[in-house]
């Protein structure tokens, strides 16, 4: 066994235990130190991915695949972990268990890692697991304070169901084809046998599974309340890290199946379309702003949906895919850096007048949320440039007008929120969080612009890139 | 030098965004000197601009990478028309950031926003890459935005985000056909010389109509043509007035910029087998916005409407030049140089007009015209700068408004000969408008409220008296302008 192709992962589980180690025994002033133990353990895990690019081949007897959708899937998932650590020591400054926290961080982002690379059904589910039972973990830290304990338990609840329909749709595909291993499934697949409607509610299935994390259609409804209740390092992290790594999952699940075969990528349309709307549509009249982005997230995951569904239809599917994730996780990330950053305000009109009490905040809200909408020239708009050209070009014009449409109701809600900042009076005091999370809340407003504007060589990056089976 | 144009202004903004206790005299003085530097730097490339007849489509053409695996660079270079339209941008923009405005609030922001206004409409003229075009295109909206949202009066937000709102479905729909259009190329390029020069779309019927109609849509929209020209008069009225002069001045001509430039340009065939729809959506234009004008009490959305008019006058040429892919060259020619002197022209007349009308806004806080009267006894500066204006604006000869109309309807004449004939009926109807504006406004008796109604200041007098010279200029000796426009339109015509 090639154990090196796995190092990244591994030096994930030994920055944990050492976290972990590290909190038992420091003192309570010192728990921040378990952030720079994760921080750590993230860099070095970074290096370690970066060793591994141009490969494309499985590994792990085919369970696991290393090829450029994974390793700039797992880059990211790494970049947004590390994003929300620095979000988390003012946060969690009076919690007695803060330095756990970054141990359970890390074995989330394991789990989305995991999600990314898996090449196997079975990996696939102990990922989407590994991930779910972290998750809620995250969501109900707060666990004396009842929205937090709420959003936690609807999460588990949800998760509890979509993920025995997982296991269900796993056991249907393993029954029907013989196998769990993504590469003989393809083969399989390619000759025409084993098709039947059976194989279509066994893939259905799972795609659901996947769609829990991802946050789409008919498995989002956990995402508002989690986006709301939990703390909001938390809520940045569950609204974006793991759906980096399901993206690529249900990406490789889909182009298990040719294009014209089994009905498969209509299916991941409609769920597109359903997705993006309800989301826009639910954002619409939120008076709260945290549940507001809650529901924008769940609009995003429908974009996202669309490359997905084009995949093997059109040559630039997953360099879409690719950088919308990245545009999305960078404009959405810094939306909840700014909400930490102001200690978690979340009515809308606490929001009032932001724009003269503190101006530089209000502007990296509005960048992120131009973002969040594709305005020009944030990266958010590379990134749905990029969806639109693919998804037209894969031939699902309808999907491409509709998700311009959705953008146009979308800016509905964020331009109310941009509005409410620059043009009312501010209501008091507007009190900020420590100075971590606002230097991440300004990484991340320049990152929106600055990733822009370097664009050329990461869509070169994309486009050589492959993604396995 | 075209890229230097776009640069001022946004360093000045960024400038005056992060220099702290600047005064607002001192932030004005910023703005003012900025906006009349990149004026300045227009003018040196107007200088070296060749109108010869074997000059080069584009000129001062420069180029950078930035998306090479999309085909998207920052490419900037000028033919006569964006030249012209560039020109009288930068020259508005001056007046209207030099306009006395009474204490607006936080001054650096509203003269930041002005300045990143003026670099991202000179960049719409100036670049020819159509992905960094719609990157400006929906820059304009943000900008816009916030301008009328911070700094408007009345429902101020509600009519920002319904502009806002408005014109990103128009732009959205640009953008998807800009996709369609691209994805035509192999490889694909967002290049505009190379899609002008390939013509991707001859002999692709549905397609073709289907991308054309995502342009057209979305450039009535910001034209605006009717009947999507219904986020105008409430964007207008709220705004305030240097802000309505830029959004009537400027932004307007973006979208009949971009109609010339993209469609007209990019699928001459598919634009040949739609000109007429499109002329007959102009002519509903011509007359809606001219009867719905008349009927208008409000000054402010009086003018408002005769945009409308006005652009379908635009469209209308526009329309006509582009109805055939050969014959009556010389015709289609002078509909299109007069649809060109019309963005011109319009610029500057409306510009003035809702500059005076923000003036009214400074002095009385209303827009009721029943509330004025008389106002050339107290205000006869006022009076001669609204006059000069009206005129204009109704076509009189000798005024810039009557060289633009004259060649589109001269023009249109040999190609739609019964549009060209109801559509001089908006013409009619415009200076009735116009001439009951100034009876109800300036003539007949002085309301007592309004006895101690001042005149023009120095500083507004000497912005409407530049305003209106060019306006003079234009329309006595048209020359310079034309040989400027005429040198592009052949070209955009003969292919």
């Amino acid at each position: 066994m090639p154990i090196s192709d796995v190092f990244p992962e591994i030096a994930i589980i030994v920055a944990a235990v050492l976290a972990l180690l590290f909190a038992v025994f420091a003192p309570r002033r010192l728990q921040a130190g378990a952030a720079l133990v994760a921080l750590a353990g993230i860099a070095i895990a970074i290096v370690l991915i970066l060793a591994q690019l141009g490969e494309t081949r499985f590994t792990f007897s085919n369970t696991w695949a290393l090829d450029g959708a994974s390793l700039w899937a797992r880059l990211m998932i790494l970049l947004g972990a590390a994003f929300c650590i620095l979000l988390s020591p003012g946060w969690f400054r009076t919690d007695p268990r803060h330095g756990e926290y970054y141990t359970i961080l890390l074995l989330a982002t394991l789990g989305a890692m995991t999600m990314a690379g898996a090449g196997d059904l079975l990996q696939l589910t102990i990922a989407v697991l590994l991930s779910s039972v972290t998750g809620y973990t995250l969501a109900a830290w707060h666990r004396d304070w009842a929205l937090s304990v709420e959003a936690g338990m609807k999460y588990f609840l949800m998760g509890a169901l979509s993920n025995a329909l997982l296991i269900t749709g796993v056991t249907l595909m393993l029954g029907l084809l013989g196998s769990t291993a993504y590469a003989e499934i393809k083969t399989t697949l390619a000759l025409g046998t084993g098709l039947s409607p059976l194989l279509f509610v066994g893939f259905a299935l799972t795609i659901t599974g996947v769609a829990f994390k991802l946050g789409a259609v008919p498995a989002h409804a956990w995402l508002p309340d989690v986006a709301e209740g939990a703390p909001v390092p938390s809520a940045a992290f569950l609204t974006v890290v793991p759906k980096i790594g399901a993206a690529i999952a249900l990406a490789r699940l889909v182009q298990l199946v040719p294009p014209e075969m089994l009905g498969l990528r209509p299916l991941i349309a409609v769920l597109a379309a359903a997705t993006m709307t309800l989301g826009n549509l639910a954002a619409f009249w939120q008076d709260d702003m945290r549940r507001l982005i809650g529901w924008s997230s769940v609009a995003q995951a429908g974009y996202v949906l669309m490359a997905v569904t084009v995949l093997g239809l059109s040559p630039d599917a997953l360099t879409a895919l690719l950088a919308f994730i990245a545009s999305y996780a960078i404009g959405n990330l810094t939306a909840f850096a700014v909400v930490a950053y102001l200690r978690g305000r979340t009515a809308l009109s606490d929001y009032d007048g932001l724009a003269k009490q503190r101006p530089l905040v209000a502007t990296v809200l509005v960048i992120s949320f131009l973002s969040l909408v594709g305005i020009p020239p944030t990266v958010g708009f590379l990134g749905k440039l990029a969806l639109f050209l693919t998804t037209i070009e894969g031939g699902y014009l309808w999907l491409a007008v509709l998700a311009a449409a959705n953008t146009v109701a979308s800016l509905f809600y964020y331009a109310r929120v941009m509005g409410r900042t620059y043009f009312n009076e501010p209501q008091g005091h507007i009190a900020v969080l420590d100075r971590s999370s606002g230097s991440a809340m300004v990484i991340g407003g320049a990152l929106v612009i600055v990733a822009a504007l370097l664009a050329g060589s990461a869509f070169v990056a994309f486009e050589a890139s492959r993604i396995l089976p | 030098m075209l890229t230097l144009a776009i640069l001022i202004p946004i360093l000045g903004a960024l400038f005056l965004a992060f220099m702290p206790n600047t005064s607002h005299s001192a932030a004005r003085i910023i703005a003012v000197a900025t906006s009349a530097l990149t004026f300045l730097v227009l003018l040196i490339v107007w200088a070296g601009f060749d109108t010869g007849a074997g000059a080069p489509a584009f000129q001062f053409y420069a180029e950078a990478p930035w998306i090479p695996a999309l085909g998207v660079a920052w490419r900037v270079g000028v033919d006569g028309m964006s030249l012209a339209l560039s020109l009288m941008s930068a020259f508005l923009f001056i007046g209207c950031i030099a306009w006395p405005m009474e204490n607006p609030e936080r001054p650096r922001a509203y003269y930041a926003w002005f300045l990143f206004l003026e670099s991202v409409s000179l960049g719409l003229f100036m670049v020819l890459d159509l992905l960094i075009f719609y990157v400006f295109f929906d820059l304009s909206l943000v900008g816009m935005f916030f301008l009328i949202g911070r700094w408007g009066h009345g429902d101020a937000q509600g009519a920002a985000l319904k502009f806002f709102i408005y014109t990103l479905a128009g732009s959205l729909a640009i953008l998807l056909a800009i996709i369609g259009l691209v994805l035509t190329m192999d490889p694909i390029t967002f290049d505009m010389r190379a899609l002008i020069a390939a013509q991707p779309l001859a002999g692709m019927d549905l397609r073709g109509g289907l991308i054309l109609l995502g342009f057209v849509a979305g450039f009535a929209i910001k034209a605006p043509l009717f009947p999507v020209h219904t986020w105008l008069p409430p964007a207008h009225v709220m705004a305030p007035g240097p802000a309505s002069a830029i959004l009537a001045g400027v932004l307007l001509k973006m979208g009949t910029y971009g109609l010339v430039r993209i469609p007209f340009q990019m699928m001459r065939d598919t634009f040949a087998d739609y000109a007429l729809p499109l002329a007959l959506v102009a002519l509903a234009s011509i007359l809606w916005g001219a009867i719905v004008a008349l009927g208008q009490t409000d000054l402010k959305r009086r003018i408002a409407y005769t945009s409308v008019n006005h652009m379908g006058y635009t469209v209308l040429g526009i329309a006509a030049a582009g109805a055939l892919l050969s014959g009556s060259e010389s015709a289609r020619e002078m509909a299109l140089t007069g649809a060109v002197v019309e963005m011109v022209a319009h610029g500057l007349i409306t510009g003035a007009l809702f500059l005076i009308a923000g003036g009214f806004w400074a002095r009385a806080e209303t827009y009721d015209m029943d509330a004025y009267g008389g106002l050339a006894k107290v205000a006869p500066r006022l009076t001669t700068a609204a006059v000069i204006a009206s005129f204009a604006s109704l076509g009189l000869p000798g005024l810039a408004g009557f060289v633009a109309e004259v060649q589109i309807f001269v023009g249109t004449f040999a190609v739609f000969p019964l549009i060209a004939a109801i559509g001089l009926l908006g013409i009619l109807i415009t200076a009735a408008l116009f001439l009951r504006l100034l009876q109800q406004v300036f003539f007949g008796e002085l309301p007592k409220a309004r006895e101690g109604f001042p005149d023009v200041s120095l500083r507004e007098g000497s912005i409407l008296a530049a305003i209106l010279a060019l306006v003079i200029l234009i329309g006595i000796y048209p020359r310079w302008l034309l040989d400027l426009i005429g040198s592009s339109t052949s070209a955009i015509i003969g292919g």
